[in-house]
């Protein structure tokens, strides 16, 4: 299995974020209306959407890719480089055993913020599936929303 | 009804808080208080760097706030200084874009900012707290003239495209008739003595006349339209001179509107510690400040330099970096000790040879996401339609806020808006997804639905998604309460020759003091242990 496992055990000192704590954060800088947020998801041709609320909305793979993982890893999977590095997701071996991408969403990665937890299980598992089947990547045993529950 | 649930069984603490205070405005305050977002900022002054360092060298690594202090205080005590900067200028967040200047983020979209001379757009931080005593003493010492930021602004909006139809309410309104009528529920429970648990009469009739002051009721404690609650919620219309000059009092928002609109919400922003008067920014941009740490330091900072290894041993610490102007070109720097200011995001990714303690805190700390849009406008007309001066409207969409600018007040030029401003959540990802004239559409787009004006009046904005940022990968440390229990102190103790600073290293973290007071903390203790040997 090609998870690295001393990055997982670091990533297992990071704390597991619950959503409502992050937030506050969030409501001291900017602030809002946590009940009541609301945007109505808008699309256009370039399939960028808004979401409604402190959840992604977003619900295949590829709508979740597009409007999350592309703000850091690109719109290829290519990563990016400056002072540090994106790493990228296209033909990334790491991706072998779907049970780490699952681990990294859901807890974040150093830098990485825990995106899975505004994600459902079935996003989640969504994102990873598609991530693992595009970019050059062709990992055909598909995640369940079950593997996602038992990461979190 | 469900207001009067809140009132039954009111102890004297429960009512404590609910004066002056929404039940969950001080809940948050209290977690708040707890993150270490809104405590006192701890300088202690002028820091004194006593002893004598007998020449030693020091190699900052970053020209941000926090290494340009730690260059200025050490240099004057008598270190051999050097920094390496990533980019190609200094002041890392603290920073402004003008017209003329181009910004290349991650992914390689290139954006020219076109606004007018004299007009900005602060992308990282922007505004200063009163009470941020370190960062302050510098722009005093450094001769950073400030002018007052506007948080509050009663005539600014609050805006819910689910609530009154989708048309903005003035602050004000939201805020002095939830005060009314919060205070007219109360003070007739407390006027019939229902209160409880060690609440006195006396406490009763005092607390039915302060809200009876303070909500503007009348003598039956309602809260109706009347000049009296116009005076406090403004006019139909106002006092004037001359016949027809009469005041028309206003109607107030029914409590129940308020309540399901949400616009509560908002209200909180303005009774934060970190939020309240007096606020200051200084007069031309935020970089004034780091451009006035670069007139001391500047001489002693290598640009374009990026650093890819730490390595420390009982002689010294050898930082590896290579010049970006020159890619391939690695290049060393030796000194006897290091500060290293460099965001967690890269540091984490770069070899050092610290404990495993640290290197454990430097990768346990996740980075915001946060996303700002200028926009530049042809007139000011949210001064001259809506007499917005300065000040934030908050709005559920996903722009978030719209700040007006504190400066250049009721002119007839041109004017840069702060069109969108996210801090994490899904539209900041969403925000930050997106190439950057897409950012500046969508935020055109959204921000028309507050201010239609937009459609005429708009003419060019820029983006900055802080998760794109190439010196930063992320807009600043993102710490949880529990990270901080357990990597917190590790990640701020000297290891060996290597103390760590910056923001992330601070209790208020992607505040310029948290930067400040980690810096100066750090060069204390260093100091120490230099002179102690």
């Amino acid at each position: 299995m090609s998870v690295h496992p001393s990055t997982l055990v670091i990533a297992r000192h990071v704390d597991m974020t619950q959503q409502s704590k992050r937030s506050l954060g969030l409501i001291a800088a900017t602030a809002f209306f946590t009940a009541y947020s609301a945007a109505g998801a808008l699309a256009d041709s370039a399939g960028a959407t808004f979401s409604d609320g402190d959840k992604f909305s977003e619900k295949t793979g590829q709508e979740l890719y597009t409007n999350v993982c592309q703000a850091c890893h690109m719109d290829k999977g290519q990563g990016a480089v400056g002072a540090g590095k994106y790493p990228a997701l296209a033909k990334n071996a790491n991706l072998e055993s779907g049970g780490y991408p699952i681990y990294v969403i859901v807890h974040g990665q150093k830098g990485m913020p825990p995106v899975g937890s505004m994600m459902s299980d079935d996003q989640v598992a969504a994102v990873v599936n598609y991530v693992r089947t595009n970019f050059g990547n062709d990992y055909k045993d598909a995640v369940t929303a079950e593997d996602v529950a038992g990461a979190r | 009804m469900q207001q009067s649930q809140y009132f039954t069984g009111m102890s004297r603490r429960n009512l404590l808080s609910l004066i002056g205070l929404t039940a969950g405005t001080a809940a948050m305050y209290q977690a708040m208080t707890s993150l270490g977002l809104a405590v006192e900022s701890g300088y202690k002054g002028p820091v004194k760097l006593e002893g004598d360092p007998k020449g030693a060298t020091v190699l900052i690594l970053g020209a941000g706030l926090a290494g340009m202090t730690a260059a200025l205080e050490l240099r004057q005590v008598g270190y051999k200084v050097k920094i390496l900067e990533y980019n190609k200028r200094s002041g890392g967040r603290n920073w402004t874009l003008r017209g003329g200047d181009t910004y290349t983020e991650l992914g390689g979209a290139t954006q020219k900012c076109e606004f007018d001379e004299g007009l900005y757009i602060n992308p990282g931080p922007w505004r200063i707290p009163y009470h941020h005593n370190g960062l302050l003493a510098y722009c005093r010492r450094l001769g950073v003239t400030l002018e007052p930021f506007q948080q509050l602004n009663h005539n600014a909006f609050l805006h819910s495209s689910k609530a009154f139809g989708g048309k903005p309410q003035r602050v004000r309104d939201i805020k002095i008739d939830f005060q009314g009528h919060v205070s007219e529920l109360l003070a007739k429970i407390a006027h019939t003595g229902k209160l409880e648990g060690g609440v006195t009469k006396e406490d009763q009739e005092m607390l039915v006349e302060a809200l009876r002051s303070w909500g503007a009721l009348d003598k039956d404690y309602a809260y109706t339209k009347s000049v009296a609650t116009s005076e406090f919620r403004g006019f139909a219309q106002d006092p004037g001179g001359g016949l027809g000059g009469a005041p028309v009092p206003s109607e107030p928002i029914a409590l129940a509107d308020i309540l399901s609109s949400g616009l509560w919400g908002s209200l909180a922003n303005f009774s934060l510690y970190e939020f309240q008067t007096t606020m200051f920014q200084p007069v031309g941009g935020i970089d004034m400040i780091g451009k006035a740490f670069t007139k001391e330091v500047g001489d002693l900072i290598t640009y374009n330099s990026k650093v890819s290894k730490i390595h420390q041993d009982d002689k010294g610490v050898t930082v590896t970096y290579e010049d970006v102007t020159n890619p391939g070109a690695m290049k060393e720097e030796k000194a006897d000790w290091c500060i290293c200011t460099i965001p967690l995001t890269i540091l984490s990714q770069i070899e050092i040879n610290v404990g495993a303690p640290m290197q454990a805190a430097i990768e346990a700390v996740p980075y915001a996401s946060s996303v700002k849009v200028g926009l530049q406008f042809k007139r000011r007309f949210w001064e001259q339609d809506e007499l917005i001066f300065g000040g934030v409207s908050y709005t559920d969409l996903p722009i978030t806020q719209i700040s007006y600018p504190s400066t250049s007040f009721n002119t007839n030029g041109k004017g840069v808006l702060l069109g969108a401003y996210t801090w994490n959540g899904p539209h900041s990802y969403e925000f930050t997804s997106m190439v950057p004239e897409e950012r500046v559409r969508r935020a055109v787009e959204y921000g028309t639905m507050i201010h239609p004006q937009y459609k005429d009046e708009f003419e060019n904005g820029i983006s900055m998604a802080w998760h794109r940022s190439p010196f930063t990968l992320g807009c600043a440390g993102d710490w949880t309460e529990e990270a901080r229990k357990e990597h917190y102190d590790n990640l701020c103790q000297i290891d060996g020759r290597i103390v760590l600073a910056g923001e992330h290293a601070s209790y208020i973290p992607a505040w310029m003091e948290g930067a400040i007071l980690s810096s100066l903390d750090a060069i204390t203790r260093l100091h120490q242990r230099v002179v102690t040997g």
